[in-house]
C-alpha cells in the first residue's frame, strides 16, 4: 500500500501543483519517488508531528493540498488536537496519512501499534476516513478522494504484495465492497487484515460453511445502508479488524444493528486488551489477538455452534 | 464594509471594557495588555485591502483568549458592525471568547495555546511557495511558550528562514494561575529565541510607534524569521487590574467598570 500510495500521489502531483508532501522524518525508501520528482514540494519537517499538521493547516488556507505522513500512532494520535482544531474545524483539505495501521509494526512494540486511530478519527464528523485493504484499493481510494473538500485521514499498510481476493481494487465512498457471497455467516472487515478474513472464509468453505465477506474501506462516510442491507440477511456477523474492538468497524456495525433495530448478533474480533509488553511479528500478534485466519475460523465455528443450540 | 474609525489603543481599550461589562465576562487583563500591539497592527502594519483578498497579510491571534481586542479592531476598521460586536459572548454569536475563522476577517481559529505559530509558519511557507510578498503575523502569549509545540514551529521557521513570518510575544509576565517566573520560568526570553535562530527585537509593547517602526525596519524578503519580544503590562491602563492575577478571569462590577473606563479615557 505504501508504494501504491506514493506512486499514485506522484501521478496526481504531476497533474495538480497544489499537492505537497510533508513527513515527520519517516518514509525512508518509500517517499523518494515523490521527493526526487518534486523536491520543492516535499518537506521533511523533522520529528514534530504537531507542527507538521499546523503547517499543513496554514498551507491549506492558502489553497494547497498538503499530505502529511507518519506512522499511524504519531500521525493520528500525537497530532490529534492539531488535526481537530486545524483542518477539521477549518474544513481545509489536509490529508493525514497514517502508515502501518494495526499491528504491522509488530516487533517495534506497542508505541508503534495503531490500534485506536480509526476510533478517534471516526468520532469527528468533519473528516473523511479511509482504510484500504490492499495496494490496489489504496490506489483506487486515493484517486477517488484526494481532491474532496475538507480533511481526510488515510490509514494505510506497508504491504504492497498481498491482494485481497475478490476486491480487485474496488472502492466507492460511503459504500461497502462485497468480496465473497455466502449464506451462513457474515464477515465484515477493514484494512490489511481483510486478507486474513478472506482466508478464513476459504477455510470455512472447506468445512461446508458459506460466508459473505464485506470490506469496509470508507469508514467515514460509513456505508450504513449497505451494512444494514446485508446484516438483515444473517443471524450472526463477525467483525475483523486490527484495531481495538471499541471505536472501529465492530463499533460501527454495532451502531447500525442498534439504530436499525436489526436482529443480528455481532462478534467483534479485534484487540481487547491493553498491550502487555509482548511483541512479535504481525502474524504472531494477529494470532495472539484472535484475528489470524486460524483463530477467526475457530471463533466462527464456535459462534455458529452456539446459535444452532 | 462599514465606516472606518480611529483604530487607536484607547478606542480598543474602551471597547474591551464595554463589551466585557455588557457580556459580564473576564479575560479583560490579557486583552488590555495587547491593545497597543493590536492598534499598531490594524492601524499601521497589516496590509489588508479587503478581508477576503487572497494576498492580504495574515494575522493569527495565537493567544486566542484575547480575541475581544481583535474584535474591537475589526469594528474600528469597519469590518464588523456595531450590531455584530454587541453579540460578543451572546447565544448564537460568532464572537466567542476565542476567535473563529467563520467570522470574516479572522484568518485562523485559535484557542488552544501552542497552535497558532505552526499555522502561521505554514501560511508563511505558502506565501513563499506562491512567490507572494505577503507577511504573516502571529501574536503569542508568554505563557504560551510553555507549549513544546510552539518550539517545533520556532525551529521549523528558523530552519527554512521564513523571513516573512513575524511573531510577537506578549511578555506580560502572567498566566492563568500565577506569574510566569513562578509557574514555569521563561527567562531569558530573548536569548531563547536567539538561540533558536530568530531575528530578535525587544520592544515596549505599549508603544505603538516603536512597534510600527521596528516592524517597518524588518527585512521580510531574506534572512531569518523575526520576533518582537513585546514588554507589556497585564491589564495596562486600568490601575487595579495591572499585574493582578484575578483579572485573567474576573468580570467587572458596575463600580469597577466605571473606574476602569475613567482611567482608560484619561490615558495619554
Amino acid at each position: 500500500m505504501r508504494a501504491a500510495f506514493v506512486r499514485t500521489l506522484v501521478e496526481l502531483a504531476e497533474r495538480d501543483p497544489r499537492i505537497l508532501l510533508l513527513t515527520a522524518d519517516l518514509g525512508y525508501m518509500a517517499l523518494e519517488p515523490f521527493s526526487d520528482k518534486f523536491p520543492d514540494r516535499f518537506f521533511n519537517v523533522g520529528v514534530a508531528e504537531q507542527n507538521m499538521v499546523g503547517l499543513a493547516t496554514g498551507l491549506a488556507e492558502a489553497g494547497f493540498i498538503p499530505f502529511v505522513y507518519s506512522i499511524v500512532t504519531f500521525a493520528a494520535l500525537r497530532s490529534y488536537e492539531f488535526i481537530r482544531n486545524g483542518p477539521i474545524l477549518h474544513q481545509y483539505p489536509v490529508r493525514i496519512v497514517g502508515m502501518g495501521g494495526g499491528l504491522e509494526y509488530g516487533h517495534n512494540g506497542a508505541s508503534h501499534h495503531g490500534l485506536e486511530d480509526i476510533g478517534v478519527m471516526r468520532v469527528q464528523p468533519g473528516i473523511t476516513v479511509i482504510a484500504p485493504a490492499d495496494h490496489q484499493q489504496t490506489r483506487t481510494a486515493l484517486s477517488a478522494s484526494w481532491d474532496l473538500p475538507g480533511p481526510i485521514y488515510y490509514r494505510l499498510g506497508k504491504d504492497d504484495k498481498t491482494t485481497v481476493p475478490g476486491l480487485e481494487g474496488r472502492f466507492e465512498l460511503g459504500r461497502a465492497q462485497i468480496i465473497r457471497e455466502g449464506t451462513d455467516l457474515l464477515i465484515i472487515t477493514m484494512g490489511s487484515v481483510a486478507s486474513e478474513a478472506a482466508l478464513a472464509a476459504d477455510a470455512l468453505a472447506a468445512k461446508g460453511i458459506s460466508s459473505m465477506v464485506a470490506v469496509i474501506a470508507s469508514i467515514n462516510p460509513a456505508p450504513v445502508n449497505d451494512l444494514a442491507a446485508i446484516l438483515t440477511r444473517f443471524q450472526v456477523a463477525l467483525t475483523v479488524e486490527a484495531h481495538y474492538v471499541v471505536g472501529g468497524v465492530g463499533s460501527l456495525v454495532s451502531e447500525v444493528i442498534a439504530e436499525r433495530g436489526l436482529r443480528c448478533r455481532i462478534v467483534r474480533c479485534g484487540i481487547r486488551a491493553t498491550p502487555n509488553g509482548v511483541s512479535g511479528s504481525q502474524g504472531y500478534l494477529h494470532r495472539m489477538h484472535g484475528i489470524s485466519c486460524e483463530m477467526l475460523v475457530n471463533t466462527a465455528l464456535q459462534v455458529l455452534h452456539e446459535i444452532k443450540r | 464594509m462599514g465606516e472606518e474609525k480611529n483604530v487607536s489603543s484607547r478606542n480598543i481599550r474602551r471597547i474591551i471594557l464595554d463589551q466585557s461589562k455588557r457580556a459580564n465576562v473576564g479575560h479583560i487583563g490579557c486583552a488590555l495588555s495587547i491593545a497597543d500591539i493590536i492598534a499598531a497592527l490594524y492601524a499601521n502594519i497589516l496590509h489588508i485591502p479587503d478581508p477576503n483578498h487572497p494576498d492580504r497579510d495574515r494575522f493569527v491571534l495565537s493567544k486566542g483568549h484575547a480575541a475581544l481586542a481583535v474584535y474591537a479592531a475589526l469594528h474600528l476598521k469597519g469590518w464588523l458592525s456595531e450590531e455584530c460586536l454587541n453579540t460578543y459572548c451572546a447565544d448564537g454569536s460568532l464572537l466567542g471568547v476565542h476567535p473563529e475563522h467563520a467570522l470574516r476577517s479572522v484568518d485562523f481559529s485559535t484557542g488552544s495555546l501552542g497552535h497558532g505559530l505552526s499555522m502561521g509558519a505554514g501560511a508563511a511557507l505558502a506565501a513563499r511557495l506562491q512567490r507572494s510578498l505577503r507577511r504573516v503575523f502571529v501574536l503569542v502569549s508568554d505563557a504560551e511558550c510553555n507549549e513544546g509545540s510552539l518550539w517545533e514551529a520556532v525551529m521549523f521557521a528558523a530552519h527554512h528562514r521564513l523571513s516573512n513570518l513575524i511573531c510577537i510575544v506578549d511578555l506580560n509576565g502572567q498566566q492563568a494561575l500565577g506569574y510566569t517566573d513562578q509557574v514555569l520560568n521563561l527567562s531569558p526570553m530573548a536569548e531563547r529565541w536567539k538561540a533558536f535562530g530568530w531575528d530578535v527585537h525587544e520592544v515596549d509593547g505599549q508603544n505603538t510607534l516603536e512597534i510600527v517602526e521596528t516592524i517597518a525596519g524588518l527585512d521580510i524578503t531574506s534572512g531569518l524569521p523575526h520576533v518582537l519580544i513585546a514588554h507589556t503590562v497585564f491589564g495596562k491602563g486600568v490601575s487595579f487590574m495591572e499585574n493582578q492575577i484575578k483579572w485573567h478571569y474576573w468580570p467587572m462590577s458596575d463600580e469597577e467598570y466605571q473606574q476602569a473606563l475613567n482611567e482608560v479615557e484619561a490615558m495619554p
